[in-house]
């Protein structure tokens, strides 16, 4: 099966058990992308995200090189990375935070350095106790050692980093929902435009929010040059990515593998990875990008591991979270679950996200209890249809933030690919 | 009279002056009021407001959108047992109903000793040891009817105190510096910008009146 060679370019360093030290950081090549950034020109810096096509890891996949450029300019401008992992299946981000906290601040310090940024935030999910002591540990370890604070490594460039704990709320990962909630309020999602963050952001400033894995890859693409990480991949999808393999499978768990030429039939069953569906069952299908993403079955398991070639299939890439079902799998609980997910973490704000995720829900319930009736599938397509007009992929918009139109992907593939279990 | 204690007081202070705004300390410092009661106490919720220069509504108005955030006491361990997909792929029903049958409450409910509280949770994020299972947001790592039975007899001695503090205490690292890059320009913006705010604001008063 065709893993690629493809270095391992924020894993690396996690196989010690001190992966999470300055010193076994400073061991491995820690910190030196950072020096070598210093020396460049913060443009030149940003020229090299920019030619190695790096697409953002959390989940709307846009270029991180095309966002910084699209920051207004402004005398005061902030950074904010999005720690706050919550769509489920997804844990790439909790391990990269555990496990190699500095990787993550020296990707904050480059890119701030290239933004010309002086202060950078974290948010990082509340639930994450151990990691934000990681973290805070990391970030007190890197002030000492001058990498942080003022006038880093005597280069003139000064930059503070907070490390900011969230309370729990799933919306809160939504870029403007994560700014309010950073603003110590509600976590409600502000209405884009006119709030896309690179215009108007935290406190109003123009700010860059990017994902925890995004800035992981930063270190490495200083290093080794934009277009080293241009040349793994192909097409749009550049460079290697963290999936989270869970579910049925014998070795669940976060694999980097280099985007494209690895595909989903190399994720789920090779011995290295996810080494083939648990016990004697097969796979019934598999949810390719986060529970926001509509389902697969088994005949598309040769789709290669990239955000064009999945997104063209009908589904999404999406958080890197890839789910597998098995044949004994009951698809109407599968879906029932979900849907009780978004009804529990709808901000409220919109009608037919905060109504009709919880009628979907109560809907689901029946069917699951086999009280179903003869006209709840039309219902349920109906209910989905007034969140997401068409029911289609990509799919509509009638509310304030993706979070509603997400809410018919699983009960619309249930129906699609398992009508009879429905009846 | 201060609720908080001197120490998490201090430590409160601390974390305001971290932020442009202090409101942004809010939920920070809604941690730390629950690291020294467990859940938010109404006092506490008036000083956080007073520290953060906000009203104590605003507080608890904030506090009861977030699922980590207590205006009701809490147990010295809460236990969540993780539902959602991948954990319900491997069995999380079942053992819910299995923790649920041990502690003697139903999930959302507390112990009447006041020791457990135990919470039906959304994916924590630590989906390939399933069923996934938090105490007082510790990993405690994939549980089974029998090792959930031994956790709860561990928790109960004791024998856990150094990985699970008691419920509240969510980070033990304390930041060693407070801001060192030059805040001298962002002052200035930020001044700026609230003038210009202000004079808006009162442009659009004169209109209306
Ligand atoms: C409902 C919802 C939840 C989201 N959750 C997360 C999350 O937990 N982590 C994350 O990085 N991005 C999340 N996103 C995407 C962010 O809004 C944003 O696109 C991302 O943080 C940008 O970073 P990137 O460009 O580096 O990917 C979520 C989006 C939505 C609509
Ligand atoms: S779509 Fe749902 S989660 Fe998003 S803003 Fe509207 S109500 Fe809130
Ligand atoms: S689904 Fe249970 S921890 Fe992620």
């Amino acid at each position: 099966m065709a893993i690629t060679d493809a270095p391992k370019i924020i894993t690396a360093r996690l196989g010690y058990d001190d992966s999470f030290t300055l010193e076994r950081y400073l061991a491995t090549g820690g910190y030196t992308g950072l020096r070598k950034a210093l020396t460049m020109t913060p443009e030149a810096v940003a020229a090299e995200v920019d030619a190695a096509s790096l697409l953002g890891r959390g989940g709307a996949g846009f270029p991180a090189g095309r966002k910084w450029s699209m920051l207004r300019k402004n005398p005061l401008t902030y950074l904010v990375i999005n720690g706050d992992e919550s769509e489920p299946a997804t844990f790439k981000d909790h391990m990269l935070i555990e496990g190699d906290p500095h990787q993550i601040l020296e990707g904050v310090l480059i890119s701030a350095y290239a933004l010309q940024v002086t202060q950078a935030f974290i948010y990082l999910r509340g639930e994450f106790a151990l990691g934000l002591e990681r973290l805070q540990a990391a970030l007190n370890e890197a002030y000492a050692h001058g990498a942080v604070g003022s006038n880093i490594f005597d280069s003139g460039f000064s930059l503070d980093i907070v490390v900011h704990p969230g309370a729990g709320a799933y919306i809160c990962g939504e870029e403007t929902a994560l700014l309010e909630s950073l603003e110590g309020k509600r976590g409600f999602p502000r209405i884009k435009p006119p709030f896309f963050p690179a215009a108007i952001g935290l406190y109003g400033e123009p700010t860059v929010v990017n994902n925890v894995e995004t800035m992981a890859n930063i270190p490495w693409i200083v290093n080794n040059g934009g277009a080293a990480f241009a040349a793994l991949g192909a097409g749009r999808s550049t460079g290697t990515r963290l999936f989270a393999l869970a579910g049925h499978v014998r070795n669940p768990g976060n694999y980097e593998l280099e985007m494209v030429k690895t595909t989903f039939r190399d994720l789920i069953y090779a011995p290295v990875l996810g080494g083939g569906i648990r016990g004697s069952n097969t796979l019934k299908a598999f949810i390719p990008g986060g529970v926001s993403a509509p389902w697969f079955g088994p005949d598309q398991v040769d789709l290669p591991l990239g955000q064009d070639e999945v997104g063209n299939a009908g589904s999404m890439l999406g958080s890197g979270s890839v789910v597998v079902m098995d044949s004994a799998t009951c698809m109407v609980r599968a879906a029932w679950r979900i849907t009780k997910f978004f009804s529990r973490e709808s901000c409220g704000q919109c009608t037919p996200c905060r109504e009709g995720s919880g009628w979907l829900e109560r809907i689901m319930y029946r069917i699951e209890n086999g009280d179903g009736r003869e006209e709840d599938l039309d219902l349920l397509m109906d209910l989905c249809d007034n969140i997401s007009p068409g029911v289609a992929w990509p799919p509509q918009q009638t509310t304030i933030c993706v979070l509603g139109p997400s809410i018919p992907s699983s009960i619309a593939s249930g129906i699609r690919m398992f009508r009879d279990e429905f009846l | 009279m201060s609720h908080l204690t001197a120490d998490i007081r201090t430590r409160a202070e601390e974390l305001v002056a971290l932020y442009p705004e202090p409101r942004s300390a809010l939920i920070p410092l809604c941690h730390l009021a629950q690291e020294q009661d467990g859940w938010l106490r109404p006092e506490a919720i008036s000083e956080v407001a007073e520290l953060c220069g906000v009203t104590a509504a605003e507080v608890r108005g904030t506090a009861t959108f977030y699922d980590m955030l207590h205006v009701e006491p809490v147990g010295t361990y809460a236990v969540a047992v993780c539902t959602n997909i991948a954990c319900l792929l491997g069995g999380a029903l079942e053992l819910l109903e299995h923790a649920e049958a041990t502690l003697g409450v139903r999930a959302g409910g507390t112990t009447p000793d006041g020791v457990f509280t135990l919470h039906e949770a959304e994916c924590l994020a630590d989906c390939d040891k399933t069923p996934c299972v938090q105490v007082n947001h510790r990993y405690v790592g994939a549980q089974t009817p029998a090792s959930f039975d031994a956790l709860v007899e561990d928790l109960r001695a004791g024998r856990m105190s150094d990985t699970v503090p008691t419920h509240g205490t969510l980070v033990r690292v304390r930041r060693s510096v407070g801001l060192q890059a030059d805040k001298g320009a962002i002052e200035t913006e930020r001044a700026t910008v609230a003038q210009e705010q202000a004079a808006r604001a009162a442009a659009a008063g004169e209109k209306k009146a």
